[in-house]
């Protein structure tokens, strides 16, 4: 029971949509902290905007409000729901920022809600830079030099006392939002400006750079008894300087003998205990490789992208104990789940190597600066486990799905030596690879220690990877391969081989066979994985956990039943731009469908931030690389009926195929409708079988070829490369010149599959997403995106049930979907995308596999698709599950669906939207009508409109008789009107002559640019014309925009869409909060219409 | 590279493994035990309380940091052997004085790797610690297996003797005049109290009751050591002619001499406790602290005289970590306050040993 008898139900509160700096490591946490306030008995009132989630599913909380994150929607739930007591620790920095001003506009105190665990103090003392400053002063720890000022002259006179390099930190912002390192005045200049326009308090930090430090982090946690325990220490491999984010990080730490090691603990222990933290905190330290001097760089007081990352390279689950913590129970009265005969008091030890790479998404992202810094850029990340360093690295770098699966990246191979250099001087994303092959030309060790700050134990590492990948290359001939009884020296360097992590399709590469020779091969070498348990304690007790990773020793932990039914869901690997969190919650879902059918369920996944990889979510985990190989391995250990590959985005139905091809069994949709899908020519055959229309276009695979089609068509085109998710590469093309450099690039990124071209059908863009037996297709919901074609459907706002859709429309797309789940021979999970055009329905493309909508309708519908779809795929038919062919009946409320962007992370990213998806996340906003819907998506996306103020107007030539429907509308909402010189010249003609001219830059002081700096704008309506070149106007202006914090809209749609939201706004009435549960009360009877 | 030699690690209960030798030597055989602490080699290879022990460490990669000869706990390594998955080849540390390879030349001891550390960790769980030896040169299995059965017990030699210091010193100080009996001490007991500005006289671990007494100490620290308590008569018996004379600190087999000098029994743990993350919990504060542990024996929770209290257990298995005697002025601990290797969180204990004389 717990200790605090007066609480008893609390209120959790999410992180909200994913962004760069804060993934999915809050879904993980929320989850588990739901999961255990319910153990003792709490009720739990979960709010988070993020539909995507699993902690939003309707299992995890007692009431579930997926309403906007801010203290309006938030004090309307707390009036209504009245909680005892608010957890806000666990929601990343939005969750504790908005536990911080509910409780300082007295929110907190009117209702009476005790907030849980770490006090407000205790958060302000660690995240205010003075208060902390003078805490640890106090407490004899130290810092760094460091001001805390709010305004540039203070930079300028604090640099001139210290010198320079100076770092630059923005108070309450997250993944280091708007900082960076500085070397002279000019750059202090720029990065504090922004620095201090980012910070909710208008803080900035600036500190004596300890840059070249060695990094480490300390995973600690303290009870209000004052017990204060560390779960986990982890070591930089990248130097102070680079975000711990960006860094590739490995623990336990590597290079700290037992005295520094103590030093550090020590000393986190001493602040958590100074804060008096009740809970989980993440303390940062940066070493002088040289000495035992060390500082402090900051304390995270909640659970944090470390503490996830910490949980799964220990077994020790952070969130949750901590969510036990600030109920008051101590942390000798906690059980540890693992060993389930020890207690949550004590602190883990690994007997193996965890490795951490961030995920980056400069793979989409083609214009943006690589270079790392202090503001964190990826978007997700992977972990890998294995016994030697050098395994668990290479482990690591093939899971992160970069088109490499070793320590060659392919388009490093012909560059100069000195680019690599500048690669590893100036941190760009690539620095391994780059190292990796700077060792291959035998470039000096201490050269690259010198100029990355490395510590040279790591680089030793890399270079050993690199001489056994030089022994390979000479002694592994083709010959050598093909022996059937290779010699024991062969044995011996396979064994080596494997040990440091090599993966076979690598080595294969090197040697010139194919894969599954190279694996028959190793297998006649005896060289076969085994694999181990990640059990907390290194083996000292005998513990319950099924959690394995594999490794080349003698010895395998696992036990394989063999008188069960089993199958393997295969995760969704790191989150990256168009494959987020949504693959993670259906994996899940599968999981908890194959329980209900008492199916042995097995999860592979390698990313640490996801329920997924919880070691209690399956009933086996096997934390590992989605390659084939090692996808093959445990299918061979394990011997399941079969693999699950529609629940792990792309990732898995990129693997199908190639199990396929080993033999084995696909669950669900075959191989064949995978291919069918995804084949131009076979799909507009199944298009024809089933009737339905298409655009017009064809799969081509050189230019010569792609003109052809062009020259036919007419501009403008689509084109895409086929087998790629999230629209990567997706670009509408006006003209010969783009198809030019267009089909050099793509088939560049995917060389073995042609390129899609297709005539461009400008209309109503829809998805609908259905479960298929093979036989029957049931469709749960229509989703109509408020964006027109053009626009990647992750990107698009989107509505359900639809509301521009006649029932004539509905129809159609009813019945072309029914007839594509039979002709496609689809079981399971299917998203099909329609265009509607001059009122006819055209089909854009099919995936025959889970989609980002699916956790949204599974939501808001009731119906728990992926739970039918894998009941399914175990060999049940709609019809006995009690669905049938058909459309299910409306719900009588509207939800809508609208992305969120992380563009003020990346810079010279385009943020125009348009065919290649660019959001990071998203958030629902629901509704009894439309317009309540639109206001909750707008708000809970972010998206700050004022309701008066100053609006630039910049639109390209082709849309500017469009704007004339919006600006007397934004006159008479009382909004003054700027325009740059086109559109200002096009207004003027139509008679709007109280508009004002904002200068290009050259024309006029002050420039358009200059106002935006100087914030003049509070909105900016940007149309962009077409095109990838980024030194035009507008794309400055947008990209100055998202630096300067003004809303920019690029498109008319959602231009409508938000003034729409204000409208609501504006009215009389408050838009009211509900409960999903409640919503769902509305919806009690669902009929399929077939 | 060094051409690597072969080696095997034999075990009685049948188990051979074969890995590559480090260090120098052919043959060594001792009582294998693990070690779960990642970091603290060093001090650990110099812990006199590992006397007559082969050391396997869980932590995969040992040696990343090199031999740093100024952090060792006495004047040579006592265990008999090392067994690690990986020793690093590289190290890097600023204080770095070369490999971990290298340092086991230099001590002529005789290591292991390339094992599965694990699987050996495994079998020492389940069987209990063993006796076992390793050697480069490969006999018959069966002849390999019977001579790890016969390799003499660990408990039929007296390891303190070998541990104890040669001679009496003295560490001047200018606070309380404390007594230190060695039983195979570490340096990290000595520096707490000397950092506590305290005289210190080292005396063998064979010294009497009466040669104590005479030296007028305000209090008697019993150090750590090596082996089986039961073994140490003498300390025993010097503990007995002090008790209630003099107020007595002690910390793992001081602590357990103790308690065997005050009437409770000491029994050996199937397969100890060695490692850097045992949770302690101060009985008397419900405070629980992270503790360095290094033992193989432990005092039985039974028949405890009226006038001795439990202060301390181990919430993993809840076995007696600390006792105290009020009425006589005594309290020890079986962890390790003094850490080196391991957190610092307990040092506080020197400060109860030192209230024992206030």
């Amino acid at each position: 029971m717990p200790l605090d008898k007066s609480i008893k139900s609390v209120l959790i509160i999410g992180s909200g949509p994913i962004i760069i700096g804060q993934a999915a490591e809050f879904d993980y946490a929320g989850s588990q902290a739901c999961k255990a306030l319910k153990e003792e008995g709490l009720r739990v009132i979960l709010v988070n905007s993020n539909p995507a989630t699993i902690m939003t599913d309707l299992n995890m909380a007692d009431s579930t409000y997926l309403e906007p994150l801010n203290v309006n929607s938030l004090e309307k739930i707390i009036d209504k729901e009245r909680p005892d007591g608010l957890l806000p620790t666990l929601g990343g920095q939005t969750g504790l920022n908005l536990a911080v001003e509910l409780s300082e506009k007295g929110i907190l105190d009117k209702y009476g809600v005790k907030l849980l665990g770490t006090s407000l103090s205790a958060i302000k003392q660690a995240e205010d830079r003075e208060m902390f400053k003078d805490l640890m002063q106090k407490i004899g720890e130290p810092i760094a030099e460091s001001q805390i000022i709010n305004n540039l002259t203070d930079a300028v006179t604090f640099a001139n006392k210290t010198g320079y390099p100076l770092i630059i930190r923005p108070a309450y912002t997250m993944g280091g939002l708007g900082g960076g390192i500085v070397n002279n005045e000019e750059e202090l200049v720029t990065i504090c400006s922004l620095g201090l326009k980012h910070s909710r308090i208008h803080q900035v930090l600036i500190e004596q750079s300890v840059a070249g430090w060695k990094e480490i982090e300390y995973e600690v946690m303290r009870d209000a008894n004052g017990t204060c325990i560390t779960v986990c220490n982890m070591e930089n491999i990248d130097p102070v300087g680079i975000h711990t984010g960006d860094s590739i990080v490995l623990a336990p730490s590597q290079t700290l003998c037992d005295q520094e090691y103590q030093m550090l603990r020590t000393s986190a222990l001493k602040i958590i205990d100074a804060l008096k933290i009740e809970g989980g905190c993440n303390v940062q330290f940066a070493l002088d490789p040289y000495s035992k001097n060390y500082i402090i760089i900051e304390v995270n007081p909640r659970v944090s992208r470390s503490s996830a990352l910490a949980s799964k390279a220990t077994g020790y689950p952070i969130a949750k104990v901590s969510a036990k913590i600030a109920i008051g129970l101590h942390l000798d009265e906690i059980q540890n789940s693992v060993t389930k005969k020890t207690l949550a008091c004590f602190e883990p030890t690994l007997d193996y190597i965890v490795t951490k790479i961030p995920r980056w998404p400069f793979d989409k992202f083609t214009s943006a600066d690589r270079k790392l810094g202090t503001q964190m850029k990826a978007t997700g990340e992977i972990m890998s486990i294995d016994r030697t360093i050098e395994g668990s690295i290479m482990k690591g770098i093939r899971s992160l799905e970069i088109k490499v699966d070793g320590p060659r990246m392919p388009d490093l191979d012909n560059e100069e030596t000195e680019v690599l250099e500048e690669m590893i001087r100036r941190a760009d994303d690539r620095r391994l690879f780059a190292i990796f092959e700077l060792l291959r030309r035998n470039y000096p060790i201490g050269k690259i220690v010198q100029i990355t700050k490395m510590d040279i134990f790591f680089v030793k590492k890399f270079e050993n990877i690199i001489l056994l990948e030089k022994e390979a290359a000479q002694k592994l001939t083709p010959d050598a391969v093909a022996k059937q009884n290779p010699s024991d020296e062969v044995k011996d360097l396979v064994k080596r081989l494997k040990r440091c992590g090599f993966a076979d399709t690598y080595l294969s590469g090197i040697v010139g066979v194919p894969h599954l020779d190279f694996r028959a091969f190793r297998k006649r070498c005896n060289v076969i994985p085994v694999y181990k348990m990640v059990d907390t304690c290194s083996a000292e007790f005998e513990a319950m956990t099924p959690y394995y990773y594999s490794t080349y020793e003698q010895e395998d932990e696992v036990e394989v039943s063999n008188d069960v039914r089993k199958m393997i869901v295969l995760g969704a690997g790191p989150i990256r731009i168009g494959q987020g969190i949504e693959f993670d919650y259906c994996s899940v879902r599968s999981v908890w469908g194959l329980k209900e059918e008492n199916i042995q369920s097995i999860i592979i996944n390698n990313n640490p931030e996801t329920v997924s990889t919880d070691f209690d979510t399956s009933d086996k985990l096997y934390f590992e690389p989605l390659n084939i190989e090692d996808v093959l391995n445990v299918v061979e250990k394990e011997n399941p009926e079969g693999v699950i590959v529609q629940f792990g985005g792309q990732t898995a139905i990129n693997l199908a195929g190639k199990l396929h091809e080993a033999g084995v069994k696909i669950l669900g949709s075959s191989v064949q409708t995978i291919d069918d899908a995804e084949n131009r020519d076979k799909f507009s055959q199944i298009l024809q079988r089933a009737g339905v229309p298409q655009a017009e276009g064809r799969a081509v695979y050189s230019f010569e070829e792609a003109l052809g089609v062009t020259n036919r068509l007419g501009y403008p085109v689509l084109v895409r490369p086929s087998y790629v998710i999230g629209g990567h590469a997706m670009e509408i093309v006006y003209n010969d010149d783009e198809l030019f450099s267009y089909m050099r690039f793509a088939t560049k990124i995917s060389p073995d599959h042609p390129v899609l071209i297709d005539k461009y059908l400008l209309g109503k863009e829809v998805e609908v997403d259905a479960i298929c037996d093979g036989t029957d297709t049931f469709i749960p919901g229509i989703f109509e995106h408020i964006e027109r074609a053009g626009v990647h459907s992750g990107d698009s706002m989107a509505v359900y049930p639809p509301t521009g859709l006649s029932d004539e429309e509905i129809h159609i797309i009813k019945r072309h979907t029914i007839a594509l789940g039979k002709e496609l021979k689809t079981i399971g999970l299917m998203n099909v995308q329609y265009v509607i055009s001059n009122g006819k329905v055209y089909c854009i493309e099919v995936n025959p596999r889970a989609s980002r909508t699916v956790p949204v309708l599974s939501k808001v519908t009731n119906i728990p698709m992926v739970k039918i779809a894998t009941k399914i795929m175990s060999g049940k038919t709609l019809k006995e599950l009690g669905y049938n062919s058909g459309l299910l009946e409306i719900p009588p409320y509207c939800t809508i669906k609208a992305p969120v962007f992380s563009f003020d992370k990346l810079k010279m990213v385009e943020p125009g939207l348009g065919p290649e998806m660019k959001s990071t996340g998203e958030v629902l906003g629901i509704g009894l009508n439309k317009m309540d819907a639109l206001y909750n998506a707008v708000t809970g996306s972010g998206i700050q409109v004022p309701d008066s103020g100053h609006i630039l107007l910049s639109v390209a030539q082709k849309d500017r008789e469009e704007l004339l429907n919006f600006v007397p509308k934004l006159q008479n909402l009382g909004y003054k009107l700027s325009a740059t010189k086109g559109t200002y010249e096009f207004l003027q003609k139509r008679g709007y002559t109280d508009i004002a001219l904002a200068p290009h830059p050259g024309d006029g002081v002050p420039n358009v640019l200059d106002m935006i700096r100087q914030n003049c704008f509070d909105i900016i309506i940007n149309i962009p014309t077409k095109g990838k070149n980024i030194s035009k106007l507008g794309f400055k202006i947008r990209r100055l925009a998202v630096e300067y914090k003004v809303s920019c809209i690029t498109s008319f749609d959602t231009t409508m869409s938000i003034l729409n939201a204000l409208d609501r706004e504006k009215s009389s009435e408050t838009v009211p909060v509900c409960s999903l549960n409640e919503y769902l009360e509305k919806f009690p009877v669902k009929k399929i219409n077939p | 590279m060094n051409e690597r030699k072969k080696a095997y690690l034999v075990l009685e209960d049948g188990s051979i493994f074969e890995g590559t030798a480090f260090g120098s030597g052919d043959y060594t055989e001792g009582e294998v035990v693990f070690n779960t602490g990642v970091t603290g080699y060093q001090e650990l290879l110099t812990d006199p309380s590992y006397s007559g022990q082969i050391v396997v460490m869980t932590y995969p990669q040992i040696g990343n940091y090199g031999y740093i000869e100024t952090d060792t706990e006495s004047r040579h390594p006592f265990l008999r052997g090392f067994i690690v998955k990986e020793a690093a080849e590289f190290p890097n540390n600023f204080r770095s004085q070369g490999t971990i390879d290298a340092y086991l030349k230099k001590n002529n001891l005789l290591g292991i790797q390339g094992v599965d550390t694990r699987a050996i960790t495994k079998k020492i769980r389940s069987r209990g610690v063993m006796k076992g030896f390793i050697t480069t040169n490969k006999l018959p299995d069966a002849k390999m297996i019977e001579l790890a059965q016969n390799i003499p017990d660990f408990a039929s030699h007296d390891y303190v003797m070998d541990a104890t210091t040669e001679s009496e010193y003295v560490i001047d100080g200018s606070g309380k005049n404390i007594g230190v009996v060695d039983f195979g001490i570490k340096q990290s007991i000595i520096r707490n109290l000397q950092a506590r500005g305290h005289k210190l006289t080292v005396m063998r671990a064979d010294v009497t009751a009466d040669y104590v007494l005479q030296k007028g100490f305000d209090l008697i620290i019993l150090s750590n050591g090596p082996g089986d308590p039961k073994q140490t008569t003498y300390g025993i018996e010097l503990v007995k002619g002090l008790l209630g004379k003099i107020p007595i600190g002690g910390i793992c087999l001081g602590h357990q001499i103790l308690s065997l000098a005050l009437g409770l029994d000491t029994f050996k743990l199937k397969f100890g406790h060695r490692g850097a993350n045992h949770p302690v919990k101060n009985l008397l504060t419900g405070k629980v602290t992270i503790t360095s542990q290094n033992h193989g024996y432990a005092v039985k929770n039974e028949n405890i005289p009226d006038n001795v209290e439990i202060t301390h257990i181990n919430l993993n298995d809840f076995t007696i970590q600390g006792i105290r005697c009020t009425d006589k002025k005594i309290c020890s601990v079986q962890f390790h306050p003094e850490a080196g290797p391991g957190p610092h969180d307990s040092e506080y204990i020197f400060d109860d040993f030192l209230k024992l004389c206030e």
